[in-house]
């Protein structure tokens, strides 16, 4: 436990030297879901067809790229690319939904648009396994690395319980707005990947989630003031066993569905419950999302949410 | 290199016009020699370097191509080439090829910019220097000790000297162009980290580099005519070559300017003698002689054997006198070397420590190495698979696989893990020691066996959630099972495990690792069952 209480004064040291941004966050923590036009729905699930197609369909549903994007904005957009695995596999987001959000975003008027990840494998393999390196270049995008701890600042999480700091990539931290775009995976540890565990492929040091608490660390690092304008979860297919990096095609199902949220817990609730029909997995097991609205993050009450549902 | 950009005064004989043409024919000998020079050691150097793909992939025909590795991988088509090209031409593979011997080209080139009166002079054969070297590497290497052949083998060291020295050099130049590059939101250049690889082979290169490096700033090609097995073999053979550099007696006047060109000291112009085991067939003599007495051409077989045959025999002779006395000593201390080397590395394994903090008990070899003994047999430690790995987890070994084996390739997790789909090392490894593989058979590969510590784990004793581990598992050989309420915890099966090293690099276990992977003196080939992919059809949101 000595450790532990080490580590925690070290964080609490750095949130307490950070004090100085807080005020910067709170507000921009008070902003984030302000849009041009507010959003028609809090949350639109799509089924049945490509992935670009039911992306403009629900962006579409929800006013449109210019709602979210501002003329001369610097935005990020970050996919999972954690593997060095085929689209096939659904390791990795899919490239074609990568290439059409930074396609609207530019048309949306953005200034630029970068894409990275911090990978688990090798980062070049993933990069172009993955295809969307190549998918996210023909679009214009920037394809930066994040194999490096220089391109990670420290930011503090004044809300956070285990995690009090963490080192966010430059990409995030310097961003005006940011796209969250996982795909919908099983993961051995946290139950299910989705877009609040696709917050560990922005930070440097995700061991130390592990050893902390992985899922209290998770919905920890939800708690960074500048909130993803848009969570967009692909689950144009699924992994549903040995994730999140699985081993053949028989982890994957051809599940065709897409939501968009600026709720990353309803997002997520939502994604989870769609995950349960291809394989039991019960909203309590993943415990990071019921973390996180206990954090204040979002809500896991669907029933209450102006819920959009499209088939294609 | 030699005497490019010297000006020095050509005055071909007025009186023989006819021989201009061939003058020039000489000179672009030379030309030749060092455009093809230039070209092979900076492409071979530059293919340890590249760490991008830059190069196209089949570059590592360079490697191949080399004496030593041929003979180990019995490539007999690379045997024959360079037989047939030593029997007709001499010693090109010394000048040409070996990227030790440009090296050393390099140095004395640029040793000529410093000491503008800089000579070369005649000097005897150090014959039994030669052959015992030759006779010593032949011995350990039959004896098993292929730690000589590798650390003598010129490709091998020079290898070694691109992995250890430059390349650091080569990254740090890469990071300032990323640090600059990046600081104008340009991504061209991406930052490595650098780090030393292992501290003997680091040393080891470093005198390597200085001892031939120096010898050849006094003395050109001094390592080659000594020290160098390789040298020795080839200048042997040369002695019968087609084509061979002789005086023009008659157009000779004894001046002595191609002994002072000479960088293998190999010219005596007092008896108009060229010692052809030692001519690397550099062509500065031609270039320098101003009278047109030396020429590159086809042997008369009567002609030869008058002049040469007495010398030549007598090197055979030497070398069986020599064996005859060496060899007993040299095998005799060659087996008390083996032998010591043994206990060292028994000693190493039984210090183990009973806490929970486990060591590796058995190193782990890179994939496509069917077992410790074909890797001793094979590898001359040239450190390719270490430069061009690109998940960063080869290094050289120590001790860990006994004397014998030091500074041959082993894996560790320190930097990363053994990419599941990714074949390079036994791609590029040009002696054979680790075979090539194709994607299938790696994913069937067992380099070695995980081994978890249940007590050491986060979710056992911390009681919260983590997985890194069985994330980061290709084959599930580490898989996570219910444990506590939501918990899973990881299980282990060892009989599907390919050993790449994920799970020890990942765990976040503090200070002692949960899991990690035990190495096995020969690999295995893995059953993995194949899943039938079921059609799941989701027709609903769920919520």
């Amino acid at each position: 436990m000595d450790r532990r209480n080490f580590l925690r004064a070290v964080a609490l040291t750095g949130a307490a030297i950070t004090t100085m941004k807080e005020a910067d966050a709170m507000s921009l923590l008070t902003q984030s879901f302000e849009t041009a036009n507010a959003a028609k729905y809090d949350l639109v699930a799509v089924m049945g067809a490509e992935p670009e197609a039911m992306f403009r369909k629900a962006i579409a549903e929800m006013g449109g790229m210019k709602n979210f994007i501002s003329k001369g904005d610097k935005v990020c957009v970050k996919p999972n690319i954690g593997w060095d695995q085929p689209v096939e596999m659904a390791a990795n987001t899919n490239p074609k939904l990568i290439a059409e959000i930074v396609k609207q975003c530019f048309d949306a008027g953005a200034s630029e648009v970068t894409v990275f990840d911090h990978t688990c494998d090798d980062w070049r393999k993933s990069y172009s396994s993955s295809g969307i390196e190549e998918a996210a270049k023909k679009e214009g995008a920037k394809v930066v690395p994040g194999h490096q701890e220089s391109y990670y600042k420290t930011v503090s999480l004044p809300m956070g319980k285990s995690l009090k700091s963490a080192k966010i990539h430059q990409a995030i931290v310097d961003s005006d707005k940011w796209i969250n775009v996982p795909v919908l995976k099983n993961h051995g540890g946290a139950q299910l990947s989705i877009s609040m565990k696709n917050y560990m492929g922005i930070v440097w040091d995700r061991g130390y989630f592990h050893a902390n608490d992985l899922q209290q660390c998770i919905a920890d690092v939800c708690t960074y003031a500048k909130r993803p304008v848009l969570n967009v979860v692909d689950a144009y297919r699924l992994m549903k066993t040995s994730g999140p990096r699985g081993k053949s095609l028989s982890d994957v199902v051809l599940s065709k569905g897409l939501f968009v949220s600026q709720d990353i817990i309803a997002a997520d609730t939502a994604a989870a419950n769609f995950f349960n029909q291809a394989r039991e997995m019960p909203l309590e097991k993943v415990t990071h999302i019921s973390k996180g609205q206990e954090l204040g993050v979002g809500t896991m009450d669907l029933e209450n949410l102006n819920i959009r549902r499209l088939r294609m | 290199m030699n005497g490019v950009g010297t000006d020095h005064p050509y005055r071909p004989d007025c009186s023989v016009i006819k021989h201009n043409s061939y003058l020039k024919a000489s000179i672009m000998l030379k030309k030749i020699r060092v455009i093809l020079s230039v070209i092979l050691f900076s492409l071979i150097t530059l293919y340890f370097l590249d760490f991008r793909d830059l190069l196209p992939w089949k570059l590592h025909f360079l490697a191949e191509i080399q004496l030593i590795p041929a003979l180990l991988a019995l490539n007999f088509f690379v045997l024959l080439f360079l037989l047939a090209l030593t029997l007709i031409l001499g010693r090109v593979y010394c000048s040409s090829i070996c990227p030790m011997g440009i090296y050393q080209d390099i140095v004395s080139w640029f040793s000529k910019r410093f000491i503008k009166k800089k000579k070369y002079n005649y000097s005897q054969a150090k014959k039994v220097l030669r052959w015992s070297m030759l006779a010593a590497t032949v011995v350990a290497f039959i004896f098993g000790f292929t730690f000589l052949v590798g650390l003598l083998d010129p490709y091998g060291a020079y290898g070694r000297m691109v992995t250890h020295l430059f390349r650091p050099a080569y990254l740090a130049g890469n990071n300032l162009l990323g640090t600059i590059f990046t600081s104008f939101d340009n991504y061209t250049f991406y930052k490595v980290s650098i780090y030393l690889l292992g501290l003997f082979s680091t040393l080891l290169s470093l005198i390597t580099l200085a001892v031939i490096g120096y010898l050849a700033w006094k003395n050109g090609r001094t390592w080659c005519n000594t020290v160098c097995p390789v040298g020795t073999t080839l200048g042997f053979m040369s002695k019968f070559s087609l084509f061979k550099i002789q005086f023009v007696d008659e157009n000779c006047n004894s001046c002595g300017l191609c002994s002072m060109k000479c960088k293998a000291s190999c010219i005596d112009t007092k008896n108009k003698q060229i010692d052809y085991s030692r001519c690397v067939t550099c062509f500065n003599c031609i270039e320098s002689c101003n009278r047109d007495a030396m020429k590159y051409r086809l042997v008369k077989q009567g002609k030869r054997k008058a002049s040469e045959s007495v010398p030549a025999y007598s090197y055979v002779k030497d070398d069986k006198q020599v064996d005859e006395s060496k060899r007993r000593f040299l095998s005799a201390s060659l087996i008390t070397g083996l032998a010591a080397g043994n206990l060292i590395a028994q000693e190493v394994t039984n210090g183990l420590n009973p806490k929970r903090e486990l060591k590796r008990e058995v190193p782990i070899a890179p994939p496509g190495v069917p077992s410790f003994d074909h890797l001793q047999e094979k590898c001359i430690s040239c450190h390719l698979c270490v430069s061009k790995c690109p998940s960063h987890v080869i290094k050289p070994a120590f001790l860990e696989y006994g004397l014998g084996g030091m500074m041959q390739p082993k894996l560790y997790f320190d930097k990363g893990f053994c990419n599941y789909d990714c074949t390079i090392c036994g791609d590029v490894c040009p002696t054979g020691a680790i075979l090539p593989l194709t994607r299938e058979e790696k994913n069937h590969t067992q380099m070695g066996q995980v081994q978890l510590i249940i007590e050491n784990c986060i979710v056992y004793y911390d009681e919260t959630s983590c997985g890194a581990c069985s994330e980061h598992c290709p084959t599930q050989a580490v898989h996570m099972v219910p444990y506590k309420d939501s918990l899973t915890i990881p299980e282990i099966n060892q009989e599907i495990c390919v050993g790449c090293g994920g799970c020890e690099y990942v765990c976040p276990a503090i200070p002692f690792k949960a899991i990690y992977v035990e190495g096995l003196t020969s690999q295995n080939v893995i059953e993995l069952e194949q899943e039938e992919v079921k059609e799941t059809v989701i027709d609903d949101f769920g919520f």
